[in-house]
């Protein structure tokens, strides 16, 4: 059995159509990325399959239980952490984790033994008396994991998880996540960074209220298979777009950080058109090569083809 | 409840470790209490007095002890001249100056009335009124004295007179009519800010959302939360009567129980309107300000404070109504200074748990459609 059902799910705000009938699956142990711009509808889906939101038609079930009619029964068996690290600062490391295990009702023994793990997990053995507000984001994001899985919960929601954090204190947190996973905690993570979403089992990419991809990360990239991406580097990128947007070969043309990345329409291998029309205006290219596409690649492409702009 | 309690154990932490605020909740009360009682305080006490004594005998110095016992007036100096009298209360070294003319044993024995001069320095008109009510009580008691012990020797003029105008109330008791005022004031508004800030700082921070994806109803997130409140404002609504006591000579002559009691229900009401303010805001900016707009206006004019509610015009004798600190001054006053028993308040207490109730289901109303 799955363990988060979502059928025809949907959340109006008024006339506003925040989550407009959607529906997927999430494995056991599986790491689901949930993708999209601000006002996609990202979070509106998370408050409502953690119970803290009624859905207005359609259903889910999150680890059996059915949100609509049991949001407490949800919230017992979910662990969630937000991306401001929702911890008290004027607290201990200690006193934290104390606090969030009482709020899940933990027993005095079991606090003890989560409590060990929590620290060990977060590498704060030591600084348990520290106060929370001179922790470091790094160690303050690994001790709010801390205290989110404190009562072993099987279904884990994390909403932007890594939001501020430097880039090693980040891999640090992905290799937490994928060993939570490997031990069966099936992972719900909502991110708009999408090299975040590569740590991702599968993806569904959300837009206007709506999934507008969902599949494995080669799946998704798998989109573009019959079609090549040539990226073009170059001093003068701007001209560059110009230059290459009307070839009949090129299917459109976007920039890309400081490189240039040219969709050659399906069938056409060919990159001599492209250097010839360089040459021909004097814009000199560095360089001339086959990419695989980016997940970038693929929710640019997904949006636009949506109708919309990505944020 | 266990949950509750663990949320109970958490607030309680964070205050204690919140220095200011805890500091702020218990001594800044008592602090104001000071500040207030002393600004409000219509007493006055050891004036600075020269003493011209033209007669030099055992009756003008019965006098002077009488005012030297009455602990209002210290006898600074004892000029011989009036010019030196003057230059004196010029340079503000005296407030007040006694003098005792020449022959007032004389006048006394033989039925004459004899006047003594009182000179009171009048720059400050409040003030000089209450010099001048103390000095003419003095005078009136040494008189009435003289008159028994002379009753033999004169008529029924009095034997020593200062003025024919009295209207001073020689008790003095307008400090212990006003302390329980301020001890409303000012719990009342300690409980409503505090309650309000610190649900409103969780719902900024976000731990407010974090904990509402725990399995944890929102009603008992909210009682926990304010349980230290509630008993911090108690201890902070004592240590006020305690400093009271101490420094104005607040007497409590009726039931500590009872004092208890009514105190509980009144922070419970106040803790309930903090919450309320709470449910209708998500800023601590403007939970700060409409909890001080709520709390601090109708508390200060509206309760009977320092108005009295009777001479308040119909419509907005009916708004104290809905404003708690009006019953719990009555009832302070009347256990407080009075020494009533429970009988004599008891719709005091019902209309302040009127209002407690009314506010928290009112707060509970919104904290639970917050749910969505």
């Amino acid at each position: 059995m799955p363990a988060v059902t979502v059928r025809d799910l949907t959340r109006r705000f008024g006339p506003f159509l925040a989550v407009d009938h959607v529906s997927f699956d999430v494995e056991q142990g599986e790491i689901f990325g949930f993708l999209g711009s601000n006002g996609a509808g990202k979070s509106t889906t998370i408050r409502m399959l953690c119970g803290l939101l009624k859905p207005s038609s359609g259903t889910a079930t999150v680890g059996g239980i059915d949100v609509g009619r049991d949001p407490e029964g949800v919230k017992r068996r979910i662990g969630y952490m937000s991306q401001r690290f929702s911890l008290y600062e004027l607290l201990t490391v200690e006193e934290n984790i104390t606090f969030f295990g009482g709020l899940y009702g933990l027993d005095d023994r079991t606090l003890a033994e989560r409590r060990a793990f929590a620290l060990d997990m977060a590498g704060l053995k030591g600084r348990e008396r520290t106060l929370t507000r001179d922790l470091a984001g790094g160690w303050r994001q690994r001790l709010a994991l801390g205290c989110a899985i404190l009562h072993e919960p099987r279904i884990l929601f994390l909403d932007e998880p890594t939001g501020g954090v430097d880039p090693v204190s980040r891999r640090q947190f992905w290799l937490l996540i994928n060993r939570l996973s490997e031990s069966g905690v099936t992972v719900f993570v909502t991110t708009h960074y999408l090299d975040e979403a590569e740590h991702c089992h599968r993806l569904a990419l959300m837009h206007s209220g709506r999934i507008a991809a969902l599949g494995t990360v080669s799946e998704l990239k798998n989109v573009f298979a019959k079609r090549a991406v040539v990226e073009v580097r170059t001093a003068s990128p701007m001209e560059a777009v110009r230059a290459l947007d009307d070839l009949p070969s090129v299917e459109k043309t976007s920039l890309f950080g400081t490189a240039l990345h040219v969709w050659l329409r399906p069938g056409q291998r060919a990159t001599e058109p492209l250097r010839e029309r360089l040459d021909g205006l004097g814009i000199h290219a560095e360089s001339l090569e086959f990419v695989q596409p980016s997940l970038e690649d693929v929710f640019m492409d997904v949006v636009e083809r949506a109708g919309g702009t990505a944020a | 409840m266990r949950k509750a309690l663990a949320v109970g154990r958490k607030e309680f932490w964070q205050i204690v470790r919140d220095r200011r605020t805890l500091l702020i909740l218990l001594f800044v009360p008592a602090f104001f209490l000071m500040l207030y009682g002393y600004a409000l305080n219509f007493d006055i006490r050891h004036v600075r007095l020269a003493v011209m004594d033209r007669e030099h005998n055992a009756d003008s110095r019965d006098l002077l002890a009488s005012f030297v016992n009455s602990t209002y007036f210290d006898i600074v100096a004892t000029p011989t001249s009036m010019a030196e009298i003057e230059r004196m209360m010029n340079t503000g070294e005296i407030r007040a100056a006694l003098v005792i003319p020449e022959g007032m044993s004389r006048d006394l024995r033989t039925g004459h009335t004899a006047y003594v001069q009182v000179l009171i320095n009048g720059d400050n008109a409040n003030t000089a009124t209450t010099v001048y009510g103390y000095a003419q009580a003095i005078v009136r008691g040494v008189s009435a004295q003289l008159q028994l012990q002379l009753v033999g020797g004169r008529g029924f003029a009095p034997p020593i007179m200062m003025e024919p105008r009295i209207w001073y109330n020689p008790e003095l008791q307008s400090t212990l009519f006003l302390v329980p005022g301020l001890i409303g004031f000012i719990v009342m508004i300690s409980s409503v800010v505090s309650t309000s800030l610190s649900i409103v700082r969780e719902k900024e921070r976000g731990t407010w959302e974090q904990v509402r994806m725990a399995p944890i109803s929102t009603v008992s997130y909210v009682v926990g939360k304010t349980i230290p409140y509630f008993f911090i404002s108690l201890v902070s609504a004592f240590l006020i009567i305690g400093a009271a006591m101490l420094l104005f000579e607040l007497p409590v002559r009726g039931s500590w129980l009872l004092l208890l009691f009514g105190a509980s229900i009144f922070i419970i009401g106040a803790l309930g309107t903090g919450l309320l303010v709470s449910t209708l805001v998500d800023s601590q900016a403007l939970a700060f300000l409409i909890s001080l707009l709520i709390s601090l206006l109708p508390t200060f004019i509206l309760s009977g404070f320092i108005f009295p509610i009777a001479s308040m015009p119909a419509p907005i004798r009916v708004i104290t109504y809905g404003v708690p600190a009006r019953y719990f001054l009555v009832i302070l006053r009347g256990i407080v200074l009075k020494g009533l028993g429970f009988g004599m308040i008891a719709d005091q207490f019902l209309a302040l748990g009127v209002y407690s109730v009314v506010v928290l289901g009112l707060a509970s109303v919104r904290l639970a459609k917050e749910r969505g």
